[in-house]
């Protein structure tokens, strides 16, 4: 991945940043000479030489522990480098993971047949940014797999190196870090914007069915991969609709595509039609050598934490999330009960929704293309609301404005991140955009306008009428 | 079994001296009197009515044996028919009718006459006449219309109606007999025929009995639809699903039918929807079941106080029905009401939706309908069934807003032309507001023990819903108990995330009560001054709130942005500022109100009312004399 890009007119090639390792370690595990490789559980990429491993490890663990002389609950987060930066992150007593990126670099050919000089960029990446990356790692790690500590308790080292191993070669294939930026900042979550009564028979959808089906303990609900409804604390559900929306949806998006032109065959369950399925689980049900298996995951309780099945079932562009304690084995049965249930009222809400959605745009009025692109974000809730970003595919997040103003926007919130009252910063940017950062007690928005020959009044007017068109019905202040 | 009696008789019976040789017993529909005559009236006449001011007592010379006898509306004139031969034409006189306190009708086999009654010179007038061979008669009097049985099988009837001196004609039906007997003979018996008023509309009941020769192979009773105006049509069907002798009765819009051989009765409901069967066919809302077994209570001095009551034969061959719900034994000297009671039907219909719809139908339903509530949201409850329930209600509760709504805009735009028309509308039982359903169900439901929180939530969420589907607004007091109950079972992001889809409306109370929430969940003060801000009515709360947050600069951006700061009190930013301990902070806030005073008043000093005082000092102290803002020199 690190294929160099271009830039016609010069024969400069730009590199943007790469993962260059990842490693995860634990320094008790082999605290005597000689047996510092049993601190290393995890170490990407594998062919590593076993020496150089156990040096970048080791250097890793005297950096934190020279920082920790400074300030020992605060040791080390990152490490600049003119190559790299190294990103710390003890999720667990002990437990370390490090991740390397290599800093975006420019490629200047020599003449007369020198070798090319190479430029690092050493200032371009942001710790935030990449910081939030490691930790949704874990996170990601724990969702699945449940702490370290409890692969360590059913089954010591052996089984946690076997679940990392497992977990991590596929994962850190899907990093994407080139198009990192602040959104993985704040992990949030889109919410779908819906009325009242639609909600409510949402919501009556959700408990009636977890009423029938006594099994289910939690649901999530969600619509155009956008969050409805969420039966899980948000924290779980944070990570659960990152899972989802960045990885499960992505891979199940084909056929509600291709369903134009070659419709769907749409599923008969007595006597109604419906267009539901299992996005994970069984493919087919009446497959008769269908497996009944559904991807476990772990959340939060209020004393530790609980194994779940997680059940995804969609109908059109409805989705809903089903979880039933593990400990329950799952029977062809009890699918085709939930699919037999939930089948039709899924695929009834999911055209009501779809109607209420369309009418609803129709009376805010054609969409024009407005003179500014933003992203929203509250802490409270981790609504999350960009209109920079592209849909999301499984691939990459592409934004539709330059890295340089997603740089700028980055640093602003570093600022804001500084202090813990409202601010509000306005930066212009050499390309003549305009980059304006509000923070309102838990809230940011950031707004990137695109007038030339604005002065700060007229900036600082626009974002207001911004406020009062877009933000009417939250306090925001100005 | 005794719990599934759905009729009974009522508790205080019309006591007379029963039937006998020397007492002969009249029963007066019109005014529901009943006539104890003993010995043609000369040893005395006791009226009974169906309260004691309509009973009297008096004696008549005994000229003959009474045939009938009949107060006029109001006890004002009373009519006694002694023959059956009326002396001035040849006819027998089948009848008589009190229409008004002074007009009677006069039935005879060869007619109809109406007079007009003058007591003061007792005499009568002759208003209208109507040649017509009549078998026999029937008299509704709530409706004051008499139907005549005509032509020689006698089943083509003839209605007339009387109000305020005229006689009005109305459309003549026939009635299907089911076999058509040959030669022709009167086939229709006026014991099968029984007029009554079913929702406010009238409805003449025909008994039809089996046959074997017309292959139906259980009796009916037909509802004929009997229209001021217009045409007579059959409506209605009602199955009996037996043979026999039967007798009905009308309660609370009930069609009721007694079946004597089985001792066992039946009620039909005729807006009661069968959804399986052909249209206007009716099947019994509930299975067969007797009367209520009554106990006669032995009264009068005669009595010793240890006897027990008798129980009361029911079903007896002596009982006399009348319209719309009396039951008259003649040999006991008893007329009771007959009463429905709506407790076994909860038991007896397992369908909760048409249950609801019989309930809502009824008179005194309001308990028992709480009382479903209940029961559907307690242990076995479901969420469908409660949802219907709920929908059930809340569109009887809707109309109810609406006509009221209605009513009220059309008074205050004043009276209109045929205004007359505009009446109140009536609050009846069925009608189950918000307030009722947390008193009764919703309050004690959420504190009710071994019921899981998911269902308590659920149902009230339900009730939202049907509320809102019906376009009803929410009352506060019920997300009051929908935050209460989340909060109690921490259920905080539930609670976020239904305020972030506004299914809990904004209010100021609901904003002060989310304020109230924040040291248990920080994320409330967020959402309260969202929805303070959403009020736009709520300013002066917002600053209370920023302030008591110190977020002074904030509350002055705020109070400005809004167009509200020349209004607000200098004073009590000045005090939130000081309290900051923040210095520079005072002098900006200090400053600020100082340049308003300049604007408003041309001096940037404060008044005395408005208690800076202190302040002043302060500033001065901080900052010195020459810091304070000087009056510019305009």
């Amino acid at each position: 991945y690190n294929s160099p890009a271009i830039i016609p007119g010069m024969q400069e090639k730009q590199y943007t940043p790469s993962l260059l390792n990842f490693f995860i370690y634990n320094p008790t595990f082999g605290p005597r000479e000689g047996e510092e490789e049993k601190k290393i559980l995890f170490y990407h990429p594998s062919d590593v030489e076993k020496n150089e491993k156990i040096r970048n490890v080791g250097l890793c663990e005297a950096i934190v522990q020279f920082t920790r002389t400074f300030c020992p609950t605060k040791p080390a987060k990152s490490l600049h480098t003119q190559k790299n930066r190294q990103f710390f992150f003890e999720p667990e007593d002990n437990f370390w993971i490090v991740m390397v990126v290599r800093n975006p670099m420019i490629e200047k050919p020599n003449k007369d047949g020198k070798p090319p000089t190479v430029e690092y960029q050493e200032e371009e990446i942001l710790d935030t940014v990449y910081g939030a990356v490691v930790r949704e790692c874990y996170s990601m790690y724990k969702l699945f797999n449940g702490t370290f500590g409890r692969a360590m308790e059913a089954g010591g080292v052996e089984l946690l190196i076997q679940k990392l191993e497992k977990f991590f070669y596929r994962y850190l294939q899907t990093l994407h870090l080139q198009s990192c930026d602040l959104l993985d900042v704040f992990g949030g979550i889109s919410f779908f914007p819906l009325d009242k009564m639609t909600y409510l028979k949402i919501q009556s959808f959700v408990n009636r069915v977890e009423e029938s089906l006594s099994l289910i303990k939690y649901t999530a609900f969600l619509y155009n991969d956008q969050l409805i409804w969420s039966g899980l604390e948000q924290d779980d559900m944070r990570i659960l609709y990152k899972y989802l929306t960045t990885s499960l949806f992505p891979r199940h998006s084909e056929p509600e595509l291709a369903g134009r032109d070659s419709p769907l065959r749409p599923e008969v369950a007595g006597n109604l039609l419906h267009y539901g399925r299992f996005l994970t689980g069984p493919t087919n049900l009446k497959d008769p050598e269908a497996k009944f298996r559904f991807p476990k995951i772990f959340v939060s309780t209020e004393d530790g934490y609980e194994e779940l099945h997680l059940i995804v079932y969609k109908a059109m562009s409805a989705a809903a999330c089903f979880m039933i304690s593990a400990s329950v084995e799952l029977t062809r049965d009890f699918c085709e009960q939930l699919d037999g249930l939930v089948g039709p009222q899924l695929t009834l809400l999911a055209s009501d929704i779809c109607e209420q959605f369309t009418v609803n745009r129709r009376i805010s009025g054609p969409e024009k293309e407005p003179q500014f692109k933003f992203i929203y974000f509250n802490h409270m809730n981790l609504a999350e609301k960009s209109t920079i970003h592209m849909r999301k595919t499984a691939s990459v997040c592409l934004t539709s404005v330059h890295p340089d103003l997603m740089k700028i926007l980055g640093d602003i919130n570093c600022d804001f991140a500084r202090v813990d009252e409202d601010e509000e910063i306005i930066v212009k940017a050499m390309t003549d955009y305009w980059v304006v950062g509000k923070k309102s007690d838990q809230r940011e928005l950031y707004v990137i306008l695109n007038q030339k020959n604005a002065n700060l009044i007229e900036v600082n007017e626009e974002v207001k009428r911004l406020c009062a068109t877009q933000f009417n019905n939250i306090f925001f202040l100005d | 079994m005794s719990e599934e009696h759905y009729l009974e008789l009522c508790e205080n019976p019309v006591q007379f001296e029963h039937a006998s040789s020397v007492n002969n017993v009249f029963f007066d529909e019109a005014n529901k009197q009943v006539f104890a005559v003993r010995s043609g009236g000369a040893t005395g006449v006791v009226v009974k009515g169906p309260d004691d001011k309509s009973s009297v007592a008096f004696r008549m010379d005994d000229k003959g044996e009474v045939k009938c006898i009949k107060f006029s509306i109001g006890n004002k004139i009373l009519a006694v028919q002694r023959t059956l031969k009326s002396v001035t034409k040849n006819a027998s006189v089948l009848g008589f009718c009190w229409t008004n306190w002074n007009e009677i009708v006069f039935i005879t086999d060869q007619g109809i006459e109406f007079y007009q009654v003058f007591p003061d010179k007792r005499s009568l007038k002759l208003l209208k006449s109507q040649s017509i061979n009549v078998n026999w008669y029937q008299y509704c009097p709530e409706t004051t219309v008499i139907l005549l049985s005509t032509t020689v099988q006698g089943n083509v009837l003839q209605p007339f109606a009387f109000r305020n001196g005229t006689m009005c004609k109305m459309s003549k039906f026939e009635i299907e007999l089911p076999v058509v007997p040959k030669p022709a003979k009167l086939s229709l018996s006026e014991r099968d025929i029984a007029m009554a008023t079913i929702y406010g509309q009238l409805f003449v009941m025909y008994l039809k009995h089996h046959s074997r020769t017309a292959n139906s192979p259980s009796a009916e009773v037909v509802l004929y639809h009997l229209p001021r105006e217009g045409a007579c049509k059959k409506t209605h069907v009602l199955k009996l699903n037996t043979t026999g002798k039967f007798a009905l009765n009308i309660v609370d819009n009930l069609v009721v039918v007694h079946h004597q051989s089985t001792q066992t009765s039946l009620i039909f409901d005729i807006k009661l929807k069968e959804p399986d069967s052909a249209v206007n066919m009716h099947q019994p809302v509930l299975p067969a079941r007797s009367i209520h077994p009554y106990r006669i209570p032995l009264a009068g001095p005669a009595v010793v106080p240890s006897q027990p009551p008798v129980p009361c034969q029911l079903y007896s061959s002596s009982w006399s029905v009348f319209q719309p719900d009396i039951i008259i034994s003649a040999s006991e000297g008893y007329l009771w009401y007959l009463q429905v009671k709506l407790p076994p039907a909860v038991i007896l219909l397992q369908d909760k939706g048409k249950l609801m719809d019989f309930l809502l139908r009824r008179r005194d339903c309001k308990m028992v309908i709480l009382s479903v509530c209940s029961q559907s949201t307690g242990e076995k409850g479901s969420l469908p069934v409660v949802a219907t329930v709920f929908d059930k209600l809340n569109q009887v509760y809707k109309e109810y807003l609406e006509a009221e709504q209605t009513y009220t805009a059309a008074m205050e735009s004043g009276p209109s032309r045929g205004s007359a028309a505009q009446k109140r509308p009536v609050r009846t039982q069925a009608v189950i507001d918000q307030s009722d359903m947390y008193t009764h169900v919703l309050s004690s439901f959420t504190e009710r023990k071994g019921v899981s929180h998911k269902f308590i939530i659920a149902v009230l969420m339900e009730y939202i819903r049907s509320l809102n589907q019906f376009q009803i607004t929410v009352q506060h007091y019920l997300y009051e108990l929908v935050i209460k109950t989340l909060v109690q079972h921490n259920l905080f992001y539930m609670l976020h995330q239904f305020l972030q889809y506004h299914v809990l409306s904004d209010s100021k109370p609901l904003a002060c009560l989310l304020l109230s929430l924040e040291s248990t969940y920080p994320p409330a003060h967020q959402l309260s001054l969202d929805m303070l801000k959403r009020l736009s009515t709520a300013n002066d709360e917002i600053v209370e709130v920023l302030l008591s947050k110190q977020q002074v600069l904030g509350a002055l951006r705020f109070i400005r942005s809004v167009g509200g700061h020349d209004n607000v009190s200098s004073r009590k930013f000045l005090d939130a500022a000081r309290q900051t301990g923040d210095q520079m902070l005072f002098y900006t806030v200090f400053r600020s109100f100082q340049q308003r005073n300049q604007r408003l008043r041309g001096s940037p000093s404060f008044n005395p009312g408005e208690h800076c005082e202190e302040h002043v000092v302060h500033f001065k102290q901080l900052f010195g004399d020459q810091a304070l803002m000087k009056p510019s020199t305009v």
